[in-house]
């Protein structure tokens, strides 16, 4: 099933990094008040690769996350997905290029109105040239693969917390992005249904050249990794460009560390 | 069609809209009041000024004479009756009748009050009407001093209608003299007068013996088959001196309407009536569909994260207030019905739904609808979609 899903839309292997970072500087506040929360971050993420981005609540993440996902303006430095510079980029190129990317947020964000079939129809409905029932059964294919076939009519207040973020993730996953930005994706699910949808997301990767750029603080999901970034106080102060080689082997070791710990 | 199937979306509007029931049928009220309202207000502006022609109409007539002095139908001024002789030279005249017209004091005869009666004076072997009943009751006018009470007029006239036909003999008095009622015929009160009655020519100049000779109100004229009676009133205007007026039948009815339009505040009162029921739904409308949209702004902070453009979620909800007005509408159309019915039952008031009121109704609360939907979007503006990680 998820490889069906998976090999429906092979990409070409694109020549450039999916999201290159280089002295990325943020802030909110002005004056007095202005607080740094990027500091000098320079990152790249190839098509296909799988970046895990921890460190500890405040440190920066999720504002890196929205500059990447063409979210918010970008203040100093450079933001390239996909080749194209965010800085001083129009809303419309944003926007655009916002559909290249999926996105999965820690609070679910479904659309209260809608069936689980329908709120991962509504990624669905990004698709250019696919007709209203290839995106339904698209829509339909992708809960199957998280394991909700049998929730296609729910409303998301009839469902658990793991199931809204399951059905998040097939949202995200149905308008096929090249780009995957998930925010604690894992963090509601137990530990085998967490397991099938990393497994998901690794596979999306490997299969379809897409770049997945996600926050945990999950230990059980590091080895999925090809690459950890840790992140403090608005730095990275491992894993970025910088230390290119901090593999595999190392996550496995830091996985453990974590479980044992 | 199929391409239409294919390129359909989920219907986001609908559902956003129908998940809170509770909340969609208070909406839908508030829309279906001021609805109502406006068909309250229009409908009694209109049947006012409908009341103003209720006789206007029954007339069997293509084209109407009148003085230029006449300013309505309260006020009718003379024409020579020659003017009629001189229509019949053209070729596509039929025929003609020569009628009086004016407001008499009749006396009830059972309160002995005096009250104005609009007094119809004609030959009776003319048509007046295009009701064919009366001109089997026509005869009996012949009879001087007789007259066809409508019975329709306003009680204050006195039970007439029910004592005729009891087979009471009805007799009161008219500008002071006497008159017998000798039929009922059905007309109706109209805006300028609360009651009317027909009569003969030779017993309308009795009642009125001040008439000028040979002066007459209105002339009525009827064409041939087919001709075509804005032309023919062309020509006619030409031929006639100034001393009178050529109107089609329809131009008799404006002529009329317009006088009440221009002279009374009806027509401000009612219209600000029905201007007060769309400010009324504005409010509504937008009270609901602001609280709508801000209720569900994460969710498109959430559309707009994923990648849709702000004119699909403007889009939303303008088709939030699209629905909100045909479905408020309907029930506003069918309460509507109901309520004029209600009217002309109480108040023998010609209000009838039409085709233009209707429609018009619609257009408001669709502008309605669409102008608070206009001023609910900029509430997106607020959507962040950063916000939402």
């Amino acid at each position: 099933m998820l490889s069906s899903l998976l090999a429906t839309t092979p990409r070409p292997v694109a020549p450039e990094p999916s999201v290159q970072l280089r002295g990325l500087n943020h802030w909110y506040g002005s004056g007095s008040n202005r607080r740094q929360v990027i500091q000098g971050v320079d990152l790249t993420i190839n098509p296909g690769e799988v970046v895990l981005l921890t460190g500890p609540s405040g440190c920066g993440k999720t504002t890196l996350l929205t500059l990447v996902g063409a979210l918010r303006q970008v203040m100093e430095g450079s933001v390239r997905v996909f080749g194209l510079e965010l800085k001083g980029s129009t809303r419309g190129q944003r926007q655009q290029l916002r559909r290249s990317i999926g996105m999965i947020f820690q609070g679910h964000n479904l659309l209260r109105c809608l069936s689980a079939e329908q709120n991962v129809q509504m990624g669905a409905d990004l698709l250019p040239d696919l007709g209203y029932r290839a995106r339904r059964d698209l829509a339909r294919e992708w809960l199957r693969a998280v394991g909700l076939e049998d929730h296609l009519g729910k409303l998301p207040h009839d469902l658990s917390g793991g199931q809204k973020q399951r059905v998040a993730i097939a949202r995200a996953l149905a308008a096929q992005p090249r780009l995957l930005l998930a925010d604690e994706p894992t963090a509601a699910l137990d530990s085998r249904t967490g397991r099938e949808v990393v497994d998901l997301l690794k596979g999306l990767a490997r299969n379809q050249d897409c770049a997945v750029l996600m926050v945990t603080h999950d230990p059980r999901i590091l080895d999925i990794a090809d690459r950890v970034v840790r992140m403090e106080d608005g730095q990275l102060i491992d894993g970025g460009d910088g230390e290119r080689l901090w593999g595999a082997h190392r996550l496995a070791d830091t996985g453990r560390e974590s479980a044992e710990g | 069609m199929s391409g239409f199937w294919q390129r359909r979306r989920i219907p986001l509007a609908w559902l956003l809209l129908t998940r809170q029931p509770a909340r969609l049928a208070v909406a839908l009220a508030g829309i279906a009041f001021a609805g109502i309202l406006m068909f309250m207000q229009l409908g009694f502006r209109d049947g006012l000024f409908d009341a103003s022609v209720t006789v206007h109409k029954l007339f069997d007539a293509d084209l109407v004479l009148m003085s230029p002095r006449t300013m309505s139908s309260i006020g009718m001024a003379g024409f020579p009756r020659r003017r009629l002789v001189q229509v019949l030279a053209d070729p596509a005249v039929r025929g003609t009748t020569p009628v009086h017209w004016n407001l008499m004091l009749w006396r009830n005869p059972e309160t002995r009050r005096t009250r104005s009666i609009l007094t119809i004076g004609f030959e009776p072997g003319d048509p007046l009407f295009s009701d064919p009943s009366l001109a089997a009751k026509a005869h009996v006018l012949n009879q001087q001093g007789r007259v066809l009470f409508d019975e329709r007029s306003r009680p204050e006239f006195g039970p007439i209608a029910s004592w005729f036909r009891q087979g009471r003999t009805v007799e009161t008095e008219v500008a002071g003299k006497r008159v017998r009622v000798a039929g009922l015929v059905a007309l109706g009160p109209s805006f300028g007068a609360d009651g009317n009655m027909l009569t003969s020519r030779e017993t309308f100049l009795r009642l009125m013996p001040n008439t000028p000779p040979g002066s007459i109100e209105l002339g009525l004229i009827r064409l041939r088959n087919g001709s075509d009676p804005l032309q023919v009133a062309e020509r006619l205007r030409r031929m006639l001196p100034d001393d009178v007026s050529v109107y089609t039948k329809q131009g008799f009815e404006e002529f009329e309407k317009n006088y009440w339009r221009s002279s009374t505040a009806i027509g401000f009162i009612f219209t600000l009536g029905a201007a007060m029921g769309f400010i009324v739904g504005c409010v509504i409308v937008y009270q609901i569909l602001y609280s709508d949209v801000s209720d569900h702004l994460p969710e498109y902070a959430t559309l707009m994260a994923m990648g849709y453009r702000l004119i699909n979620l403007l889009g939303v909800v303008a088709r939030e207030g699209l629905l909100l007005a045909v479905l408020g509408y309907l029930p506003a159309w069918v309460a509507g019905q109901g309520l004029y019915a209600l009217v002309r039952h109480g108040t023998k008031l010609p209000v009838y739904m039409n085709n233009e009121r209707s429609l018009l109704v619609f257009v408001l609360i669709l502008a309605m609808c669409m102008g608070s939907a206009a001023m609910a979007m900029r509430k997106l503006a607020d959507a962040d979609p950063a916000e939402i990680f």
